[in-house]
């Protein structure tokens, strides 16, 4: 089938997709966007969240068919022309990245987070990215990072 | 070099700078790429023409193969090639330490997933259809799945030699002592799984000259070049390997995977061949963590010491041997701890069964001791009304302690020390159960099963020791090629290994140890290929002080070599150089006398030459133990962590919530301060893990869970802040000083919850993970 969909701001019409292929393996495979990490494909470990039409979903669980004509928006849409986004450089100097395979999913959910929620709490940090795995940092580093990017957003008024 | 170009994605070097050096919490030279969604890693390659594999596993733990049949699998539309155990053109076997694991089944099924047979199509659909289409007929066997009775001598024979793959036993002082109590005690483990987010992935190409290309996640490429080599019937210079992005390994890619699948049907086909596991398959595609039975005899004094240890420790290292001889000697070595005792009576034997493989995770054998011995501390501590940290303190290892082994511990060994720290760091606060409480504090959290009414606040302790490095005499190197030229004006350094970089932040360091040794702000780090020297595995704890070593060494043969040329060019000048060279140093770009005089800056002296050292690096050696009583110098290094655990039990649902962990762990030298914090929160958690949620649930030889929702790693809810504190005894025999950190966090996290839920509920708790209905005695 043909798949039409919006990436990152950029219109895609993508050919042959066959229709059980998941949004997750489209960006992959087919439009070259690797950042949507597939470490489960069933919805458990959120390395593959992005942005559908505004809501935060695993792209493993989205059928390729589900997204015509939706606008998606992955990690490889966060950054500026020059900066990184407040929340990537936030994950980078509080030092939550090691392996970095749940990296991806895990800023994808943190935007979601501080764009409804500009000051969490610790606990609806914890609450909101309970659904991201990672195996490496035991989240230290990755409650550090959130509440150091909600920081940084307050100061830079983007709320 | 092949003539093969790189696959999309797939970098050949980091060019990001390294800022800072030794001793300083420097960012990560990757760290962008990972943020940005740019990090190749090997799931994420792609080459024109490629090919998806996929493979038929075994859905039987024991079985004869009576016929295959891949003809329904070819003649699907888009499969290019169906290979079995017939198509394998070299060896039909490998495996780490004993060759037996086959590269695809014959004759017989051994365990539930065994590889059988692999398919390479068009689209990742059609190969896993195509492989669902083959048709094997077994016959099917009995399994044995049970340790102690596949070394009873009743049970029937798994390979030739029998099914003790290996028994350990260690004599250590005058045996047959008295003690005034006696506490004996037997503990269990479960199968824990690495659960690496990266699944086993990798691209295969076949190249111009008969060999072939492989990009894919590993923890040593050497030894996965070594075993293809075999498997293949080709000469290892044409078995070319190169690390992509790896996801996390934690001891599953020590084994070969995917490797010679994909090599395989590349070489078959002449085009490409991606893999990328499902997570399901990847629980049957990699080694998991020895499950074991542990059964201990402590004879004390009535003043709380140590008289003697006894043990038997029996792990179950599954269908192939993989690690599971070295996983039993540290089981063996480290089963009393970090303690002195005068007399140790141990047997460790691990055994093969019909159950999955087991091999390296993380704490490598330690971990399940560790567990054994610190719940006898606690028992013993029990049993004579004694505080456990009190009795630990008066058991606590010192520098020039004895192991087991009769090796001294010849470095610190601040034991009391963390022990001490542990009880002094201040308590988290209750969780308030009267007014305002917030339920989501409270075990079972969102769930909303409790007001507070049977919850019980519990604190355990738990200390715990592990090896850095390869053990036993193993030839324990790693090799460095550094290379110093001016570019563009700037003296820029690159840096090539064949270390697996998988997360811990190893290519950070190396770049760190470039800008100290050579004074340089430029460090171009070169992805890990076979293009350069053995590395050794990225496991042990070793990485920082073996490879690190190595490019410590490197940079400054390359110092020296700058430096002789500098007294040929301008000696005339600075007539010192020649007798002095020790003290001149290179910094900031610049070569400078023991008086901070410049003597040049590297551009003007270098210019276009190019200064570039290959070296080896070499932990100190160690010696193989006496297969009678188990004495000698095994291991090269020691690593001293412990753990306080305060958790929060629902005594009415069994269910826990773990309030906060805290650590203290010498490291020798902080090299990275931020990345050794990150390792140790990191192991914490896998420790965590063990204690109340990880196992691999296997029912007459079959895995019930292989899936992230029914294996449960700690989320975010689950893993509470982390505490730590750092020591910095230098060790004097290491790079630096350094000290491996990987491991250690893993073996006294396990111990400390355990004893934090028995104080809080008066359990016994004898076994890991500690399940709900272990805690309201359903079961």
């Amino acid at each position: 089938m043909r798949l039409t969909c919006t990436v990152n701001g950029k219109v895609e019409t993508i050919d042959d997709v066959w229709p059980g292929e998941s949004l997750l393996y489209v960006l992959r495979e087919r439009m070259g966007l690797p950042g949507a990490k597939n470490a489960c494909e069933q919805g458990e470990c959120g390395s593959c969240s992005v942005h559908l039409d505004g809501i935060l979903v695993c792209a493993c669980l989205v059928a390729a068919g589900q997204v015509e004509g939706a606008e998606i928006k992955t990690v490889e849409g966060l950054a500026g022309a020059t900066d990184l986004h407040p929340v990537q450089q936030a994950y980078l100097d509080a030092g939550a990245v090691q392996c970095g395979f749940c990296t991806p999913g895990l800023i994808v959910a943190t935007v979601d987070l501080l764009e409804k929620n500009a000051d969490p709490s610790d606990s609806e940090i914890r609450e909101a990215l309970a659904g991201n795995l990672c195996r490496c940092t035991g989240y230290s580093k990755i409650l550090d990072a959130v509440r150091l990017a909600a920081v940084r957003l307050e100061g830079a008024g983007k709320h | 070099m092949s003539n093969s170009t790189l696959p999309t994605k797939q970098r050949d070097h980091i060019e990001a700078p390294v800022l800072g050096g030794l001793g300083e919490s420097v960012a990560r030279p990757d760290g962008t790429l990972k943020v940005t969604g740019d990090f190749a890693y090997s799931s994420d390659l792609w080459a024109d023409g490629m090919l998806w594999a996929s493979t038929l596993r075994s859905p039987h733990p024991h079985a004869r193969i009576k016929s295959i049949n891949i003809a329904p699998a070819l003649k699907i539309n888009g499969v290019s090639a169906v290979l079995t155990h017939d198509d394998v053109p070299g060896s039909k076997l490998f495996g780490l330490e004993i060759v037996d694991q086959p590269v695809l089944a014959f004759d017989t099924i051994k365990y539930h997933g065994e590889a059988i047979a692999i398919v390479a199509a068009d689209h990742p659909e059609t190969a896993k259809r195509a492989a669902q289409a083959i048709v094997v007929e077994y016959e099917i066997l009995e399994p044995v799945v049970d340790a102690d009775y596949a070394i009873s001598g009743k049970a029937p024979i798994i390979h030739v030699g029998g099914n003790i793959t290996r028994h350990v036993p260690i004599i250590f002082g005058p045996q047959n002592l008295k003690a005034d109590v006696v506490v004996k005690g037997e503990y269990e483990v479960g199968m824990q799984d690495q659960a690496p987010l990266g699944p086993e992935s990798g691209l295969a190409i076949p190249a111009d000259d008969g060999g072939i290309d492989l990009y894919l996640s590993t923890q040593w490429l050497h030894v996965d070049r070594g075993q293809l080599a075999t498997v293949l019937g080709l000469p290892p210079e044409k078995v070319r390997l190169t690390l992509a992005g790896v996801g996390g390994a934690f001891g599953a890619r020590e084994d070969m995977s995917m490797q010679a699948h994909i090599a395989l049907l590349a070489m078959r086909t002449g085009k490409p061949v991606k893999i990328v596991y499902s997570r399901e398959e990847s629980f049957f595609g990699h080694v998991h963590r020895h499950p074991g039975k542990l059964r201990y005899e402590h004879g004390v004094t009535k003043e709380g010491k140590l008289v003697y240890v006894k043990a038997n420790i029996v792990l179950d290292g599954g269908a192939y041997a993989s690690s599971s001889p070295a996983v039993c000697a540290n089981a063996a070595c480290f089963a009393v701890g970090p303690y002195e005792v005068e007399s140790a009576t141990i047997d460790a034997y691990v055994a093969y069964t019909n159950n999955p493989p087991c091999g390296a995770m993380r704490g490598f054998g330690a971990v399940q001791t560790g567990f054994a011995y610190e719940s006898q501390m606690d028992k013993i501590a029990e049993t004579l009304g004694m505080d456990p940290i009190e009795l630990r303190l008066k058991n606590a290892m010192v520098r020039n302690s004895l192991m087991p082994t009769g090796q001294p511990v010849d470095s610190a060994a601040p034991v009391a020390e963390i022990l001490e720290k542990l009880r002094d760091m201040p308590l988290p606060p209750l969780t308030t159960t009267t007014d305002g409480f917030d339920v989501i504090e409270l075990p079972g959290g969102a769930s909303n099963v409790t007001h507070g009414e049977g919850v019980r606040r519990g604190i355990g302790y738990a200390v715990g020791i592990k090896n850095i490095g390869f053990s036993e005499g193993f030839d324990d190197y790693s090799t460095a090629k550094v290379r110093l030229q001016i570019i563009n004006g700037e003296p820029v350094v690159e840096v090539h290994t064949a270390a697996a970089e998988v997360g811990q932040g190893l290519v950070t360091l190396k770049g760190q140890i470039a800008r100290t040794e050579l004074g340089v702000q430029r460090v171009v780090i070169r992805v890990s290929d076979t293009q350069v020297g053995s590395a050794g595995s990225t496991s042990a704890s070793r990485q920082s002080y073996v490879t690190g070593g190595a490019v410590m060494t490197a940079c400054r043969a390359v110092r020296d070599e700058v430096l002789l040329y500098a007294m040929e060019k301008l000696g005339h000048l600075h007539p010192h150089l020649l007798h002095f060279r020790a003290n001149y140093k290179m910094i900031n770009g610049e070569i400078r006398d023991g008086e901070d005089h410049l003597v040049s800056s590297l551009a003007d002296l270098v210019k276009d030459r190019v200064f570039e050292c290959t070296r080896e690096y070499r932990h100190r050696p160690t010696t193989p133990i006496d297969p009678i009583t188990g004495q000698g110098l095994p291991h090269a290094q020691f690593a001293f962590a412990g753990h306080r655990a305060v958790v929060d039990v629902d005594i009415e649902t069994g269910m826990v919530k773990v309030i906060e962990m805290a650590t203290v762990q010498d490291v020798g030298k902080a090299l990275n301060p931020q990345a050794v914090e990150g390792q140790i929160e990191g192991g914490t958690a896998q420790g965590l893990g063990l204690a109340i949620l990880e196992e691999i649930l296997v029912v007459n030889g079959k895995v019930k869970n292989p899936s992230f929702t029914d294996y449960l790693i700690p989320t975010v809810l689950d893993m509470p802040p982390v505490r730590s504190i750092i020591l910095e005894y230098a060790d004097e025999h290491a790079p630096y000083g350094l000290r491996g950190v990987g491991e250690a966090p893993t073996i006294s996290s396990t111990p400390a919850v355990v004893a934090a839920i028995r104080q809080a509920t008066g359990l016994a708790l004898t076994r890991v993970p500690v399940r709900p209905e272990h805690i309201t005695s359903t079961i």
